[in-house]
């Protein structure tokens, strides 16, 4: 079993918590990810690691209340328990060697933007940081990534914040301003990781960008989360989960996330209940 | 006088038509009265040749002339001298090939069905007896068992019994491996894995579930804990496909997932949230013991036609032939001599069907089976909406890839001694993950060499 130390709601939607881990917490690195089950009969959940504490033995996850599994997790409180938590699997992000890297992050996934941004930073790479938001009342992390960028831009759809437009726009101008970066790490939705890597190819900037496919175990033993990268078949659990964003088969991507689309659904009104009857458990 | 009857005491089994469509065991068991009927026919030879055939060597018509005697309980104590897990090993050996493959009583005949008796034994001790194991005294030595799979349960075992204390490493969430996750709920019920680690946590061994060594912890690491040796029994986990087009079309997975996803994370429960494709037809590609589970899941889980597709003839098939009559008798509907070339998708990006080709059979290749030829012209589409690629496992490269040291052959199977001990000192390994996929009781005779030798290198 594992504690639930801290939560806090970042913004309407999406949650933080931090989890007691202590192995975990001693071996995590940025980019790397675990994977989280509720209760006995919850599914297996990945999320990429948002930051740990080797002291105090715990790691931090950021989550989108989005398909069954978070949003009964977003259910649970400081001092629940959730049933398993195992990590940290994939390979870390590769921070060596790179002197201006510009981390692009979209929505919820800036918050596993950050550790790598962090990550970078504490390399000694020159770090930009883009990161985009629908609106201004989703935005996340704002002061974490100001305190670990160089240079700092926040964009928003709507431009109820920041600038105005799509994270793409502002790559895109810093690019043709002659920007040399050595690295672009994208992280957020696929068709925004998909469009950051439309965008770097002209210019030959090598972009990572961090995946998150339908799995299992986490270990390369389901060979659910495989992805096709520059032609090869490729486990994200192990294999990654960053990827050469130019060599990945983006729509093949989105297909095979789409597999269980409309399940989901169905398991919610199916489980509504046994939403509100942990929590009801929870509360005594 | 023996028992003379040609034919085995048949075994009662749930009708084919009910359980095709239920996660129940199939096979119900000897009663006491079938058990010492069918005990009877050993003939007690005086140099067993059975017991030569067993990779655990088992004292079987020591606990054979129990169960005639009907002395269940001094016939599971032979057992469980040599076999620490005989209600598994009596539900998935392939006796066929093993024990019963060396009774004389199977000359004439069919052999005594051994596999049926040790099953009955462990059973009817469980059920009436299932007293747990003693704590033996402990000789302050730290042992970690990488793995909790049928290798790792029998060296942990006979570590504890020997006093070391023993940690148990799991990378699931549940433990017991291919036992768990593999092997479907209607073979091997999941409580009777429960119930043997029970065991194991009375004789003091220490689960711990959600640690992938390797990622986690390292093997070095597990010695600056303390652990004075490891013993690596991770399995043969990782799986292979035909990198044939479609292979990424949504609906083509391997049965690894499909297997786990159904056992492991009860999917046929509606109680569990997870998420499996509903099928309407199936093909399940392989001829193995693995292709045989997945295809009578997918029967199960409501497929109306589920095919196991094979590139060679039934005579070479690897599964045994009890699963392959099993699945048969279920409605599953074998196509031999028969290979994939691509999977169709439709324009959302499901399968929707399967172009196959006829094969035949040419000369014996290095594996001494005929080898598969194409049959020009033969193609023609199998009508599907999920595949399922069971075409074997190759052993985990997260342990060997973070342990300085550890060699392993061209196909990534740890390399041991005759001690079943590493390239590195002190670190033992078994089962699938030095052989490559293959079956539980082997895994169990590794298992159980390696705690032997464990034992001996601690004690020098």
């Amino acid at each position: 079993m594992f504690k639930i130390v801290r939560k806090k709601e970042l913004n309407p939607s999406v949650t933080l918590m931090d989890i007691e881990a202590p192995f975990i917490a001693k071996k995590a690195k940025a980019g790397q990810f675990i994977i989280f089950r509720i209760d006995e009969k919850g599914e297996r959940v990945p999320l990429t690691i948002a930051g740990y504490d080797r002291e105090a033995g715990t790691v931090t996850i950021i989550f989108q209340k989005v398909g069954f599994a978070t949003k009964a997790l977003g259910q649970l409180n400081e001092g629940d328990y959730i049933r398993d938590f195992v990590g940290p699997l994939g390979k870390p992000t590769p921070v060596e060697g790179k002197k201006k890297v510009c981390v692009v992050g979209g929505g919820v996934g800036c918050a596993i933007a950050l550790p790598s941004a962090k990550a970078f930073k504490e390399a000694g790479a020159e770090v930009t940081v883009i990161v985009g938001f629908r609106s201004k009342d989703i935005v996340i992390l704002e002061d974490e990534f100001k305190a670990c960028a160089d240079h700092m831009y926040l964009m928003t759809d709507d431009g109820s914040y920041g600038e105005q437009g799509f994270v793409t726009v502002k790559l895109q101008q810093l690019l043709e301003a002659g920007e040399a970066f050595d690295e672009v790490l994208a992280i957020g939705p696929v068709p925004m990781m998909k469009f950051v890597c439309k965008t770097t190819e002209p210019f030959g900037v090598h972009t990572s960008v961090s995946l998150n496919p339908i799995m299992v175990d986490g270990t390369g033993m389901c060979g659910g989360c495989r992805v096709t990268v520059g032609g090869e078949t490729k486990f994200a659990c192990v294999d990654g989960p960053e990827f050469d964003g130019h060599k990945v088969d983006f729509a093949e991507l989105m297909s095979r996330n789409s597999l269980y689309r409309g399940r989901e659904a169905e398991v919610t009104e199916k489980h509504a209940c046994r939403i509100e009857k942990m929590g009801k458990d929870l509360i005594k | 006088m023996a028992n003379m009857t040609l034919v085995k005491t048949p075994m009662p089994e749930q009708d084919p038509k009910v359980r095709a469509r239920n996660f129940k065991e199939v096979a119900l068991g000897y009663t006491a009265e079938m058990a010492i009927e069918e005990a009877g026919r050993c003939l007690k030879c005086k140099n067993p040749k059975c017991v030569e055939g067993c990779p655990v060597n088992v004292r079987i018509p020591e606990f054979i002339g129990k169960v005639a005697e009907g002395d269940f309980k001094a016939a599971y104590e032979i057992i469980t001298s040599t076999n620490a897990l005989p209600a598994l090993s009596g539900r998935v050996c392939p006796q066929e090939s093993q024990c019963e493959s060396k009774c004389v009583r199977g000359i004439k005949g069919e052999p005594v069905a051994i596999g049926r008796l040790e099953r009955f034994v462990a059973d009817w001790y469980r059920e009436n007896v299932n007293e747990m194991p003693a704590k033996a005294e402990s000789n302050g030595k730290k042992v970690a068992v990488v793995g909790t799979g049928p290798a790792g349960m029998t060296a942990a075992s006979d570590l504890a019994k020997k006093g070391y204390e023993v940690t148990m490493f799991e990378a699931l969430h549940t433990a017991g491996g291919v036992l768990v996750y593999g092997i479907p709920e209607f073979r091997l019920p999941k409580a009777i894995v429960a119930n043997e680690f029970t065991k194991l946590e009375a004789q003091g061994v220490k689960v711990m579930t959600n640690m992938v060594i390797g990622r986690v912890l390292t093997i070095d690491e597990l010695f600056e804990m303390g652990f004075k040796a490891v013993f690596v029994g991770s399995g043969a986990g990782l799986p292979m496909f035909m990198n044939i087009p479609g292979e990424a079309l949504k609906g083509v997975m391997s049965a690894n997932e499909y297997l786990t996803r159904t056992n492991l994370m009860k999917a046929y429960d509606e109680e569990y949230d997870t998420p499996i494709v509903k099928s309407k037809a199936v093909a399940v590609v392989g001829g193995g013991n693995v292709a045989m589970d997945a295809a009578r899941c997918a029967m199960r889980l409501g497929a109306e036609h589920v095919y196991v597709v094979y590139r060679r003839g039934e005579a070479e098939m690897p599964a045994r032939l009890e699963e392959q009559h099993h699945a048969k008798e279920e409605g599953i509907e074998f196509k031999t001599l028969c290979n994939p070339v691509s999977i169709i998708g439709d324009e959302d990006g499901r399968v929707c069907g399967m172009n196959c080709i006829r094969m035949e059979l040419g000369e014996p290749d290095a594996s001494g089976r005929r080898r598969p030829i194409e049959v020009p012209g033969s193609e023609f589409v199998l009508d599907v909406d999920t595949v399922i690629m069971s075409l074997g496992t190759s052993p985990n490269p997260l342990i060997r890839s973070t342990t300085p040291g550890l060699d392993t052959n061209k196909k990534g199977c740890l390399i041991v001694n005759e001690d079943e001990m590493t390239t590195r000192d002190g670190v033992f390994a078994g089962g699938d993950a030095v052989t490559g996929a293959a079956t539980v009781i082997l895994a169990m005779g590794a298992g159980k060499k390696a705690a032997a030798a464990i034992d001996k290198y601690l004690s020098k």
